[in-house]
């Protein structure tokens, strides 16, 4: 009798622990009628009800810095439409941790129990690849600010990319080196365990084949688990007489190797990607030593252009001073592309999301966005940007275009 | 059935299946009643996954007494094997269960062999060596699957270790893709199959423990040299023990594969393995429902937390260390049997009566 108590008890706590889970969740499935029965949020006018975004992002552990970077960006985005009237947005960000299978599905999952319409994410390559499959199930539009492998657009039809795709970038890279730099000696240091850097790498080692370029080192990896000392990588490349070296990674990666190389009295011409920018926001980093620095980046946190200064001076009250990065001036562009996007098809708060899917991408094959990383940007049919690449020399601690 | 139910380890293992079986069938029933919500639903999968996992490692940590670090290293072997596997097999067995099925043994045997390879060397020593040893293991295999091209073109398959990326004939197509991992992995886990994997792994543990092996693992366990002294190999026990953890871990590690649509290489690091580490001490060494209980409770609780937003990982380390505290402080523990103890007596007093 009491064993069969005992088990009763236990099975039963099983059960409502589930159940307890569950419960929380268990809203309206997001794929039907997501606004059937979600509270009215929008404003007191009695207009439609906001459009439900969502972000997923990593919002803790190693990589949040981006996802942060992101939110930020697109909550600014979001209360300057929202205090505008007319179409508002409901904002919601998951943390997936940069995770690249159950931890992004969850994130997503949990989006998805909200009521979200739109993705607005996810900001990390390998999150998108998880998150991007499950959004061609679900007919979910989905616009990343900043997964860049190629494969995330190639997922499936409703997903679109705002940042440039990485082979792409390291084909500029090179276009960009044999018209500045014809003569020089190349070394390439890169993150051989990250999508990003290891993805520019091959784009750009396939360009400079068939440029001609000179390439001497080509293999100085490292991975993310031994990137706290770079002094390795840059030896390589200093010892094989590279007065060019290509750094195709994170800010936070290649302060180290400037450091270090400024240490060794090693002064080639630096060449980073969209990933560089920030360096002049390290804390603790001389700028002076990013003098020369040459990276290509869609995004000036100096630029004087009125909507640049408005968004940079916002981030910098709403982050404690913190100048904004690429990863933010790309969210706050998403949120917009969206807005116009559901401006101009007509779409609210009460549309199906498979719905408003099928709007967006009509939206999206025509349509022409000017924002904070570029004017007139337009998409392809694979849901990849074009935009003009934009090449940045670090002069006086400022970016100026390259001549 | 009476003799069943008063040998202790019988019956605990009874109890053990008995709350699998009823947590299934109460979490079917409500997915058919649409009680479930997308979150909820995809927690299934991975929660067979990691009651495996812990289970699988119990058997080493809690039974035989080693510790491992590389536990995500087997699953990532598992898993990666097992989507080749799955994604080779794709003409040759149309059927979706039987090619699951495939790919979990497979992956299961993969990292069976590897554990046996890691074995032979490490086994024999004393001391902490195999947790060194299986730290370093779970990070070669991330950096070379980081770096593994695998994929089909007209010409056939190809793999390859590279630094850079592979390059496919026409009409290539990439199964693991370097640092991307893998993608396009086509979804063929069921939560089904998880139970099924579930109640395999509590087979294989529980029937092992309560055998003539089991019994001489454990006392290899508690006392080598009197194991040794009565005539068990010691190093055979120790090598059963793991190469088994290693074949649950890689089935469980096809499975997690194969339900999401892409698996990065990075997923199978240490953390992953201290994680599932963390589910075996808080279950409790050598406690299999503890185990299964525990991955359940502490894979839903960051998750169930989500309206935290930032803080809920510093809450879930919270709730960890308040845990532990509460299951090994001696005052805690005292404090709690007291407590238990005045509210089974109320159950007891009750049956008394109504018995005699």
């Amino acid at each position: 009798m009491k064993k069969m108590i005992a088990l009763a008890l236990a099975a039963m706590m099983v059960v409502s622990m589930f159940a307890g889970c569950g419960g929380s969740s268990t809203g309206t499935p997001a794929t039907e009628a997501p606004a059937a029965n979600a509270p009215a949020a929008a404003p007191a006018e009695g207009a439609a009800p906001a459009i439900k975004i969502g972000l997923s992002g990593p919002m803790t552990g190693g990589a949040s810095e981006y996802g942060l970077a992101v939110r930020g960006g697109m909550e600014i985005a979001v209360a300057e439409i929202n205090a505008k009237g007319g179409l508002q947005i409901e904002f919601k960000s998951e943390d997936d941790q940069a995770d690249g299978s159950d931890l992004a599905v969850s994130s997503y999952n949990s989006l998805k129990d909200w009521g979200m319409q739109i993705l607005a994410g996810a900001v990390t390559t390998g999150s998108a690849l998880a998150i991007a499959a499950e959004t061609v199930n679900d007919q979910i539009f989905m616009l990343t600010p900043s997964a860049s492998a190629e494969d995330v657009a190639n997922t499936g039809a409703n997903v679109y990319q705002m940042c440039f795709t990485d082979p792409n970038q390291g084909a500029s890279a090179a276009e960009l080196m044999k018209a500045k730099w014809p003569d020089a000696t190349i070394g390439v240091i890169y993150d051989s365990s990250d999508a990003y850097s290891a993805g520019i790498r091959d784009g750009f080692l396939a360009k400079a084949k068939e440029l001609g370029l000179n390439v001497a080192v080509d293999n100085a990896a490292f991975t993310a688990d031994n990137k706290a000392d770079l002094s390795a990588q840059v030896t390589m490349c200093k010892d094989a007489g590279c007065d060019l070296v290509f750094l195709p990674f994170y800010y936070t990666e290649a302060a180290q190797v400037l450091t270090y190389a400024n240490t060794v009295g090693y002064a080639p011409t630096f060449f980073g990607c969209d990933g560089m920018d920030g360096i002049l926001n390290v804390e603790g980093f001389d700028t002076a030593l990013a003098e020369g620095l040459v990276l290509m980046t869609p995004f000036d946190a100096s630029a004087t252009d009125e909507a640049t200064v408005a968004f940079v001076e916002q981030f910098k009250a709403n982050n404690g001073g913190k100048v904004p990065n690429q990863f933010a001036a790309d969210g706050y562009d998403v949120i917009y592309a969206l807005y116009n996007a559901c401006v101009a098809a007509g779409v609210d708060g009460n549309t199906p999301a498979a719905d408003v899917c099928a709007a967006l991408q009509e939206q999206f094959a025509t349509m022409k966005v000017d924002g904070l990383t570029g004017s007139g940007m337009t998409w392809d049919e694979n849901g990849m940007i074009s935009k003009a690449p934009a090449a940045m020399v670090v002069t006086n601690g400022v970016y100026v275009p390259v001549a | 059935m009476k003799k069943l139910l008063n040998n202790k380890a019988a019956r605990t293992n009874l109890i053990t299946y008995l709350v699998v079986v009823l947590a299934f069938l109460a979490m079917q029933l409500m997915n058919s009643a649409g009680m479930l919500g997308s979150s909820m639903k995809g927690f299934l999968v991975p929660i067979c996954v990691y009651i495996s996992l812990a289970v699988s490692l119990n058997l080493l940590v809690g039974i035989c007494g080693e510790l491992s670090l590389g536990h995500a290293g087997f699953m990532g072997i598992g898993a990666f094997s097992g989507i080749l596997i799955a994604a080779l097999l794709k003409n040759t067995i149309p059927n979706d269960f039987l090619r699951l099925l495939c790919a979990m043994l497979g992956g299961g045997v993969f990292a069976g062999v590897v554990g046996f390879v890691i074995g032979v060397p490490v086994l024999r020593l004393r001391g902490d060596y195999l947790a060194i040893v299986t730290l370093a293991f779970g990070e070669i295999m991330k950096n070379i699957v980081g770096n593994l091209y695998a994929g089909t073109d007209a010409e056939g398959f190809h793999i390859a270790i590279s630094t850079s990326r592979m390059p496919l004939g026409e009409g290539g197509k990439y199964i693991i893709n370097g640092p991307l991992g893998a993608t396009g992995i086509q979804k063929l886990a069921t939560f089904s199959m998880g139970f099924l994997l579930v109640l395999f792994t509590l087979f294989v543990v529980l029937n092992l423990i309560n055998s003539k092996e089991g019994r001489a693992i454990k006392a290899v366990r508690d006392n080598r040299i009197a194991a040794e002294s009565v005539g068990i190999n010691v190093t055979a026990f120790r090598m059963k023990a793991f190469v088994v953890s290693a074949f649950l871990a890689g089935m469980a590690g096809a499975l997690f594969g194969l339900n999401y649509s892409s698996v990065t290489a990075t997923k199978f690091n240490f953390n992953t393995s201290i994680n599932i580490l963390v589910f075996v001490v808080l279950g409790g060494m050598g406690n299999i429902l503890g185990s299964v209980i525990s991955a359940t409770v502490l894979y839903i609780l960051p998750e169930a937390m989500r309206s935290l937003q930032d803080y809920r990982m510093i809450l879930y380390a919270i709730v960890l260390i308040v845990v532990m505290l509460c299951t090994w402080s001696p005052k805690v523990k005292e404090y709690l049997s007291v407590a238990a103890d005045k509210a089974l007596g109320i159950f007891r007093k009750k049956e008394v009566g109504t018995n005699e």
